[in-house]
C-alpha cells in the first residue's frame, strides 16, 4: 500500500494535507483498494462546518457505501466536483485527487492523527489481523 | 460458526480472489474487480463457484406428489429433463426459500436451494414429508456435490469443447442428467442467475477443481474470467432475479414479491396456497416495484422509501448503480398506492431524500437460448 510522506492519517484511512490554515482531505490507498471500483462520491456543501470524527460525505463502490470522516474540525471551502462525474479518479490516484478543501479551525488537532510512519505501522497491524 | 471452504478454495487463492465469509462459506467476492467481471459475463463468459448451494434428492413413489405440495409451481406439468423455478412457502404464504426443481421422472427430483437456508429448508421438507405421510426418500446431498456456473454469450462455445454431448440439444431450463465434461460425469443444465445464456454444472466434490481449471483453460481464447459473488449479485439484479434475504423472505409472499410466473394458484394444492389465494382476492397492500433514481445517489438494500411528505412507504430490497445501464436503479417494496408506473417516490439516502420514479422491473432484456 502506498503511503505518502508529509500527510496525516486517520484510523479510517482518510488523509489530511496541511498548507497553512488550509487542509485537503482524501482517502488513502488502503481504503480505495478495499473499496474497489468507486462509482459515486457524495460531497458536502461548501461552508458546511465539519467536526473531527464525523461523517461529511460518502464514497460508494459497486458493492457498498462507506462514510468519509473529517480528520479535524473545520469549514468546507471547496469540493472536488470532478469526482461527481469521474469518481474513479480516486482509484487512479487517491493522493492527487483530494475530496474536500477545508479551513482548519485548530491546527494542533493534527497531533491526534498519525504521521506517515505511524500510519505504516498501523497498516501492518491490520494485515496481521487478517 | 465454522466457516466452510468449497473444493475450489485453493483455486480462488491462486487466482488472487478477495475472499469473504458468505452464508457460512468462505467465498470469492471478486477477482479482477466487479465491473470488469460483470462486463465479462454480459459480453463474453464468466465462471462462478457456486458450490455453496444446497442440493436435495427426492426419490420414491410419491416424489411428484410431494414436490407438488412442497413448491408453488406445478410439478405435474413439468416434463422429464426440464427444470422450473419455484418457491417453498409457509402456511401463511411467507417464503421459506426459492429453488430450482430438476425433474428426472415422476419418482426422481433434484432440488437446488440457497446455501444460507440448507438446514432450515431440509427441516421444512422433512416436516412436509411427515405431515403428508409421503412415501419418499429425502436426502440432503449438499455435502457431496460441488457446482460451477458458466455464464455469458460464449458459454456454449467454451463448454462444448469439453462436453461429450451436443449442448444445442438442451434449451434454457432443460438439463442433461448425465454428460461427460472433460471426461468427468456431471449433471449440466442450461440455466443460471445472470440473465445470460449459460450452464450450471454439478459434479462430485473431488472432480470440481479439474473442471474449473479446464474451463478457464479452454475458454481463454473466448475471454472467460472467474467471477465472484459481487458481480453475481449485480448481474442477477439487473435481470430482475430475486435474492432470498432481499426480495424474498419469511415476511414477504411470492405475490408481493411479484414472481407470479412461479406460482400456480389454479393447480393442485401446495403449502401456503390458501393464504396466497386470499391475498390475491383481497388485493395486495404492498408490492415490489422497479425504480430509477432521478437525483444523484445510489440506492441500497434496506434504505427507507418515503413519499413527498417524508412518510415511510417502504424499503429498498436491492439497489445499484447498474453497471450495464450506467444509472442508479433498484427494487423496492412499497405501499400499493405508490406502485403504479411513473409514480414519484423518494429514497432516503443518509440525510438526503433522493427523488425516484417507479419504472418497469425488466431493466434488461434477457439473452436466454
Amino acid at each position: 500500500m502506498k503511503v505518502m510522506d508529509n500527510l496525516y492519517y486517520t484510523k479510517d484511512h482518510e488523509w489530511l494535507k496541511i498548507e497553512g490554515k488550509i487542509g485537503y482531505v482524501g482517502i488513502a490507498d488502503y481504503a480505495q483498494d478495499q473499496l474497489g471500483s468507486i462509482v459515486f462520491v457524495e460531497l458536502p456543501e461548501e461552508d458546511d462546518e465539519i467536526e473531527a470524527g464525523e461523517a461529511f460525505g460518502a464514497i460508494e463502490s459497486v458493492k457498498a457505501a462507506t462514510d468519509i470522516y473529517a480528520p479535524v474540525d473545520g469549514t468546507v471551502v471547496e469540493c472536488n466536483y470532478d469526482l461527481e462525474d469521474e469518481p474513479e479518479l480516486i482509484n487512479e490516484d487517491c493522493y492527487e485527487n483530494w475530496i474536500i478543501k477545508i479551513k482548519i479551525d485548530d491546527e494542533s488537532q493534527k497531533d491526534d492523527l498519525m504521521n506517515a510512519d505511524e500510519y505504516k505501522e498501523y497498516l501492518e497491524t491490520l494485515d496481521e489481523e487478517e | 460458526m465454522d466457516v466452510r471452504k468449497t473444493h475450489l478454495y485453493e483455486e480462488h487463492q491462486k487466482l488472487g480472489a478477495k475472499l469473504m465469509a458468505y452464508s457460512g462459506w468462505e467465498m470469492p467476492i471478486e477477482y479482477a474487480g466487479i465491473k470488469e467481471e460483470h462486463n465479462a459475463v454480459r459480453e463474453k463468459a464468466g465462471l462462478f463457484d457456486v458450490s455453496h448451494m444446497g442440493e436435495v434428492k427426492v426419490t420414491g413413489k410419491d416424489a411428484e406428489k410431494f414436490v407438488q405440495y412442497l413448491v408453488t409451481n406445478d410439478a405435474k406439468s413439468l416434463k422429464e429433463g426440464k427444470i422450473f423455478y419455484a418457491m417453498m412457502c409457509y402456511e401463511n404464504g411467507g417464503i421459506v426459500d426459492d429453488l430450482l426443481v430438476y425433474k428426472y421422472n415422476d419418482e426422481d427430483f433434484l432440488l437446488v436451494i440457497n446455501a444460507a437456508n440448507v438446514e432450515k429448508d431440509f427441516d421444512w421438507m422433512k416436516s412436509v414429508k411427515e405431515k403428508g405421510n409421503y412415501d419418499i426418500n429425502l436426502v440432503n446431498i449438499s455435502g457431496e456435490i460441488s457446482e460451477v456456473a458458466l455464464q455469458g454469450p460464449k458459454a456454449e462455445k467454451i463448454l462444448q469443447k469439453i462436453a461429450d454431448k451436443d449442448l444445442k440439444e438442451i434449451k434454457f431450463f432443460e438439463f442433461f442428467p448425465e454428460i461427460n465434461i472433460n471426461g468427468i460425469k456431471c449433471i449440466v443444465s442450461r440455466s443460471g442467475y445472470t440473465g445470460e445464456d449459460g450452464f450450471e454444472i454439478y459434479t462430485e466434490n473431488e472432480n470440481i477443481a479439474s473442471i474449473w481449471r479446464k474451463i478457464l483453460e479452454v475458454g481463454e481464447e473466448e475471454g472467460v474470467q472467474p467471477i465472484g459473488l459481487g458481480a453475481r449479485d449485480t448481474l442477477r439484479f439487473e435481470a430482475n432475479l430475486p435474492l432470498y434475504g432481499n426480495e424474498l423472505s419469511k415476511d414477504i409472499t411470492p405475490i408481493e414479491a411479484g414472481y407470479n410466473f412461479a406460482v400456480k394458484l389454479d393447480g393442485d394444492d401446495f403449502s401456503g396456497r390458501d393464504s396466497l389465494v386470499k391475498q390475491k382476492e383481497e388485493g395486495l397492500k404492498r408490492k415490489i416495484v422497479g425504480f430509477e433514481l432521478l437525483d444523484r445517489g445510489i440506492p441500497r438494500h434496506e434504505y427507507p422509501v418515503v413519499n413527498e411528505a417524508g412518510e415511510e412507504i417502504g424499503f429498498v430490497t436491492t439497489g445499484y448503480k447498474s453497471i450495464t445501464l450506467g444509472k442508479s436503479i433498484g427494487l423496492a417494496m412499497v405501499d400499493i398506492e405508490y406502485a403504479k408506473l411513473d409514480t414519484e417516490i423518494y429514497i432516503q439516502i443518509r440525510k438526503k431524500q433522493a427523488k425516484a420514479k417507479v419504472i418497469k422491473r425488466s431493466f434488461l432484456k434477457k439473452n436466454y437460448k
